[in-house]
């Protein structure tokens, strides 16, 4: 079956079987591997994208499902090389380890914040609580986040 | 296959019946098939009926909700908050951010998942199920009979739920969702909905549904009983909560033991009726 999306700001089409997922079709047929496959069912968050603007879990779609819609990956958030604010926040924070997780958790932080730019603790606590890290314990993904909308980043956590 | 129709919808259903599965927003059914507990032969995607089959309306006696609604879209509608609290309540419940921007209201109430929110919120407000087939045409459904058990409701094989109908409540009504789940976004270990209405001082109607407690959403039928003509204070609750522990027969899991989830079930019900009470008297 044909798609045709935009992906990072670039229009794509490909030819695919109808049971390919939107994960397969981004790494495998796209090349885009800067989005993670962890559990592939929908539990660990690694796979998020941003498609017309929410959140999504890319292996809980097929690829045909996202015709004519735009798509954000991990791939599209620096900006001629540069990291943005957030990649940026992150870095300082050491908000990542294996980095393994790290483009679904970035790809639901840039969600959230493009809904709510100033989210409190608890809500990024709350929006985060998707995705799973089994590195950082967490705390520094959210001073990551913390730091990136410039709020203040708990002392005794910083590194 | 992806129907125009959803005329084109029913046909292919009743064409392939068993073989075919419908594709909703697929937060359940996709993880089911990547397990290979569910292998379709044929997936009818009601994704193209998504202007025809989703949006909330508010009519002249209550609020109609078309299934393919995504979470995320209930999530923010100002009519759900106004008209139908207790949904607009449970939909941060449900999943994670990600899962509600695809999963879709009429896809849980169709999954049944014993441990699904949204069937408890049908089931304590009383809502109309409205499913569609070739055969048969259009068919109500209250959804006290819709749930029949494990992922089992009373939709036929050929049945497309397309729209949930919750009536406007009576006046004076307060309700609430409350629950305990091990992580924020998992599905509860238990938990409860709760609508109470008070007129003059006095419990006029209590509903009580309860979730993940048996082998689909259940109503305390005792506890509701119980309630009608109390005064509205902590004794009621505790004698309703009381009761709604004993009157289920819940499972246990490697997350927690019969016993454990009944005396949960007591104690989500005593705070969601308490909560709720407190909303009926205006103080929301």
């Amino acid at each position: 079956m044909d798609v045709t999306l935009t992906v990072n700001g670039s229009r794509r089409e490909a030819r695919v079987e109808a049971r390919r997922t939107l994960a397969d079709f981004l790494r495998e047929d796209l090349g885009l591997t800067g989005t993670h496959l962890g559990c592939e069912h929908g539990v660990c968050g690694a796979c998020t994208v941003i498609l017309d603007g929410e959140p999504v879990r890319s292996c809980l779609m097929f690829a045909v499902q996202a015709r004519g819609a735009t798509v954000t990956t991990i791939e599209g958030l620096a900006v001629d090389g540069v990291m943005n604010d957030l990649q940026e926040a992150m870095r300082e924070s050491h908000g990542f380890q294996c980095g393994f997780c790290t483009p679904g958790f970035l790809m639901q932080i840039t969600a959230m914040l493009a809904e709510n730019p100033t989210p409190t603790e608890a809500e990024i606590r709350d929006t985060l609580s998707g995705n799973i890290c089994r590195c950082t314990g967490y705390e520094s993904i959210l001073n990551g986040v913390l730091r990136s909308i410039g709020a203040p980043v708990p002392e005794s956590q910083t590194h | 296959m992806l129907p125009a129709s959803l005329e084109e919808a029913l046909s292919a259903l009743a064409e392939y019946g068993p073989e075919a599965k419908m594709l909703a927003g697929g937060q359940s059914l996709i993880p089911l098939m990547s397990l290979r507990l569910a292998q379709p032969g044929v997936l009818v995607d009601l994704n193209g009926l998504a202007t025809t089959l989703s949006g909330i309306e508010a009519g002249a006696s209550g609020v109609r909700i078309g299934a393919m609604t995504r979470h995320r879209a209930a999530e923010r509608s100002e009519l759900l908050a106004q008209r139908v609290p207790l949904m607009a309540e449970t939909m941060p419940l449900i999943g994670h951010a990600a899962i509600r921007s695809r999963g879709t209201i009429g896809g849980s109430l169709s999954h049944a998942d014993p441990a699904a929110e949204l069937p408890a919120v049908v089931l304590a407000t009383e809502a109309t199920l409205i499913a569609r087939s070739l055969r048969g045409g259009e068919r109500t459904i209250p959804a006290s009979d819709f749930f029949e058990g494990y992922f089992t409701t009373a939709l036929a094989e050929d049945e497309v739920l397309c729209a949930v109908e919750v009536p406007d409540a009576p006046p004076a009504t307060g309700f609430c969702v409350t629950e305990v789940a091990r992580r924020h976004g998992d599905f509860a270990l238990v938990g409860v909905t709760a609508a109470v209405t008070i007129d003059q001082g006095l419990v006029t109607r209590a509903r009580i549904a309860l979730i993940n407690v048996a082998e689909r959403p259940v109503r305390a039928e005792r506890a509701e009983a119980a309630l009608v003509g109390a005064k509205p204070d902590a004794a009621a609750w505790a004698e309703a909560a009381a009761l709604a522990s004993t009157e289920i027969d819940p499972s246990g899991d490697l997350h927690a033991t019969p016993a454990y989830r009944r005396k949960v079930a007591g104690v989500c019900v005593r705070r969601a009726l308490e909560t709720a009470a407190g909303r009926a008297r205006g103080g929301r």
